[in-house]
């Protein structure tokens, strides 16, 4: 296999080795085994061992399975997005804003819907951020509002015009039934019914987040689990840095 | 028992002081009441069912007192009015008001003695729900006698109250001793129950009467085939605590997530509402033996467990504070605490057991409900899964009440079935394991578990003298418990709340209040 192509890694480089437990709703037993290893088999998994099989109750089996996966990728060809970010520490970014905007920010932050959680938001935004990075209120050159959990589409609109945002920041923790995307889509929508969509950065960002998903919903960027307040301030600052010279190249 | 020597003097003070600041409390509810605890009322008095647009008839006749300015007087007396003008029972009256077929009467056109006669036959009817939830409960547990404590807590929550009911039996045979079935998003925040049964949840299930019997009957029927009482659990905080505690009563619950400041500081529901919904519905629970358990657990959530911790005790002071002040005896005060110190600290397992021995020792009698690991949970299950293990062996070394199951998935998702499984498998391990340490071990007298419960202890009373200052409502005002912050006249609901007016009259209340504690 040439070096790039890649396969599951167990015990020797490319043994496919692949471990994975799950549940089928049957009485545990001889039948119930052999299912479980003939149902590993149709997942393409070869040398199937059923590890474990254990009853839950008197009509669900819990099992522990390993087999060895066949189809190898072609590592080469495979790209993730990030959000681009320049590595900046809090000095910096004030720096830049100072000079390169010389104008302060404006951010605004939600969680929108019925989400109630707010620490992944409050991570970013409050004085204390997240990981000893200060959040968002702390920096000198960035004005920030936090409105908190169970925000209306429409408030977080209302209060981006009236502060005269450059930023909404939007957090979405709970996606049980693709809440999340809903209520993103949501939001994007009201922005473009209103014709705002192009006045403001806006940035997705949750557990279940990434930067793919965010641009695939119309955003600017999405941020996942650990991201730093420093990297969403530098995504900021950057980003308006260059529409900036955008802007002045079109005049 | 007495593992932590304890300045017994500072213990009474801090239980006097917390007394004092649910007093203050229990002031402002004497003179306030809610459309919640009207509806409660109704639906106590029988009232049930839908009006048209799926409105509850409990709703909409609150909805008709409040379009005619007539709330202040409590809906007993006016359907007591119209009761005595039509001679038909309260259900059925009820339902003619919501549907608008008969108006409202005017109390004072009435003979007092006679509406005071059927106030009183109401009230006693509601009563009796109550007290025979409190009955079929206790032959269950004469027949079935109590589980060893710890008690396994486990949760469901698949939005769909028919395979709630699956993975519920799944976990009994698995061991579970109690079954929570977990709300949908932001249920807390619907200002009337949904009707019937539900299939289509967020991240939990609709919270209906009908789910509840869905459930009971469910667990009734595994208790029958295991051999021992199963307990069944749902959640109260929210805008219709009280009403969510009436349905719990005629559904025979056991337990009820019953907070008095959750709402108000994790889905901002106005406090005053808040305060006496929970002051109503502790008074059903006390009546109906239904075990309330405290959210204090969450405040770790948004403030770090090692800076706070105080918070959650001084918290649980107060709550047991106001729930005695409901009537609820020890046996039925769940306060809550939680195993969530960053596991990176280096001996976070021996302040853990500081905090949990602290409320053990505080609240010797009460079953407390302690939460496992959530916020340093990880997406890597099996490091999770090990976090648990630690809490376990923490929860049967200080000799918890209700153990809450965690999960090895729970930075993930709600819970597999699988994830039950194994995480009460694990519980059993750890509980064999380790049954008798607690009583094996003693704490060195200056060490680093004494030191740091006498500390929180000491900033425990620090707090708590300055909440008897400045009052309750100012200090959550300013962000004393959960870092989070709340302003007396802010957050939902406060429009559901009104000032009882002269001929205010609620003989439900009166009632359990007058004939006290009940046993046996
Ligand atoms: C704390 C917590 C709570 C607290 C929330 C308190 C609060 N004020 O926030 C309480 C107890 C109130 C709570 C309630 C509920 N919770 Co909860 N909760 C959690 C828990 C334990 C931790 C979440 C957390 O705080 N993480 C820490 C933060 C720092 O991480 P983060 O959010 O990922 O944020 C980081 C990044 O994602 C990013 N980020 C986040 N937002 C944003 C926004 C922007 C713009 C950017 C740039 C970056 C960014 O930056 C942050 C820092 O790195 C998780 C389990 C877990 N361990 O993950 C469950 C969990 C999230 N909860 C869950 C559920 C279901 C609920 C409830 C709906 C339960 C119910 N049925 O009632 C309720 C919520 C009701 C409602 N209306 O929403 C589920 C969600 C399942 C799912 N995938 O849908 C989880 C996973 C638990 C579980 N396994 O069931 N919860």
């Amino acid at each position: 296999m040439p070096e790039q192509w890649i396969k599951p890694y167990g015990d020797t480089l490319n043994d496919g080795l692949v471990q994975l437990s799950f549940t089928l709703p049957v009485e545990n037993g001889p039948r119930a085994i052999k299912a479980a290893r003939i149902y590993a088999g149709k997942l393409n998994l070869k040398n199937v061992t059923v590890a474990c099989a254990e009853a839950m109750d008197d009509a669900h089996t819990f099992f522990v399975a390993y087999g060895r996966a066949e189809p190898a990728i072609d590592y080469s060809e495979i790209r993730a997005e990030e959000a681009t970010v320049e590595h900046m520490d809090f000095y910096e970014i004030n720096d830049r804003i100072r000079k390169d905007l010389n104008r302060r920010i404006c951010v605004v932050g939600a969680t929108i819907g019925s989400d109630a959680h707010t620490v992944g938001i409050d991570a970013i935004m409050n004085m204390k951020g997240y990981n000893q990075d200060y959040g968002l209120e702390r920096y000198p050159e960035i004005d920030a509002y936090n409105m908190g959990a169970q925000v209306t589409g429409e408030d977080l609109l209302k209060t981006a015009m009236d502060i005269n945002a450059d930023a909404l920041l939007v957090s979405q923790t709970v996606t049980q039934k693709d809440a999340h995307l809903h209520n993103f889509t949501e939001l994007m929508e009201l922005l473009e019914a209103e014709q705002l969509r192009d006045r403001f950065l806006v940035i997705a960002g949750g557990p279940r987040i990434t930067h793919e998903l965010a641009i695939e919903l119309g955003y600017d960027a999405g941020f996942g689990p650990g991201t730093l307040p420093s990297q969403v301030a530098a995504y900021i600052v950057t980003t308006l840095i260059k529409r900036r010279i955008m802007l002045n190249a079109k005049c | 028992m007495e593992k932590i020597p304890l300045n017994k003097e500072q213990i009474g003070r801090v239980k006097s002081t917390a007394a004092d600041i649910a007093g203050q409390i229990r002031e402002m509810i004497r003179t306030y009441s809610t459309v919640c605890v009207e509806r409660t009322l109704l639906r106590l008095y029988g009232v049930d069912g839908v009006v048209d647009d799926e409105t509850p008839v409990p709703n909409r006749v609150v909805d008709i007192l409040v379009e005619e300015n007539r709330i202040d007087s409590g809906v007993t007396r006016a359907l007591a009015a119209v009761m005595i003008k039509t001679g038909r029972d309260a259900k059925t009256v009820a339902e003619l008001i919501a549907r608008r077929r008969i108006p409202l009467e005017d109390p004072a056109s009435y003979d007092m003695e006679r509406i005071m006669a059927v106030e009183q036959e109401l009230a006693r009817k509601a009563v009796d729900v109550l007290d025979h939830s409190r009955k079929r409960k206790q032959a269950a547990i004469d027949r079935w006698g109590l589980p060893v404590q710890p008690w396994k807590y486990m949760i469901t929550a698949t939005g769909n109250i028919y395979e709630d009911r699956t993975q519920a039996r799944s976990a009994v045979y698995s061991g579970a001793d109690i079954i929570a079935v977990i709300r949908s998003t932001a249920q807390s925040l619907l200002d009337y129950i949904p009707y019937g049964p539900t299939t289509e949840g967020f991240g939990g299930t609709y919270a209906t009467q009908e789910n509840f019997r869905i459930m009971r009957k469910a667990l009734n029927e595994v208790s029958e085939r295991q051999g021992r009482y199963v307990r069944l659990v749902n959640y109260a905080s929210g805008l219709c605590m009280s009403e969510i505690a009436a349905c719990a009563a005629f559904e025979d619950l056991d337990m009820l997530l019953n907070d008095s400041m959750y709402g108000i500081l994790f889905r901002d529901i106005n406090m005053m509402r808040t305060f006496i919904d929970q002051y109503v519905s502790r008074l059903i629970c006390s009546r109906a033996k239904i075990i309330i358990n405290t959210g204090e657990d969450n405040y770790l959530t948004t403030s770090d467990a090692m800076e706070n911790a105080y918070s959650v005790t001084a918290s649980q002071l107060i709550n047991e504070a106001m729930a005695k002040d409901a009537l609820l005896t020890d046996d039925l005060i769940g306060l809550g605490h939680a195993f969530e110190i960053n596991p990176k600290i280096e001996n976070a397992f021996l302040y853990e057991i500081a905090h949990a021995q602290l409320a053990r020792q505080l609240f010797p009698n009460a079953p407390l409900k302690y939460m496992p690991p959530t916020k340093y949970k990880s997406t890597n299950i099996f490091y999770s899964h090990a976090l648990d293990t630690m809490f376990n062996l923490a929860s049967i070394t200080t000799n918890q009440g209700i153990h809450l199951a965690g999960i090895l998935t729970e930075a993930i998702h709600t819970p597999l079935m699988q994830d039950r499984y194994l995480s009460l498998q694990g519980i059993d391990y750890v509980f064999g394991l380790a049954r008798g340490l607690g009583d094996e071990i003693a704490f060195k007298p200056d060490g680093l578990i004494v030191n740091r419960a006498k500390r929180v202890l000491d900033e425990t009373e620090q707090l708590l003298d300055e909440l008897k200052d400045i009052g309750l409502m100012e200090g959550v005002a300013l962000g004393k418990f959960a870092n989070i912050k709340r302003s007396r006249d802010g957050g939902k609901g406060l429009d559901g709340v009104f000032k009882k007016g002269p001929n205010y009259s609620n003989p439900v209340m009166d009632r359990i209040e007058r004939e006290g504690v009940i046993n046996a």
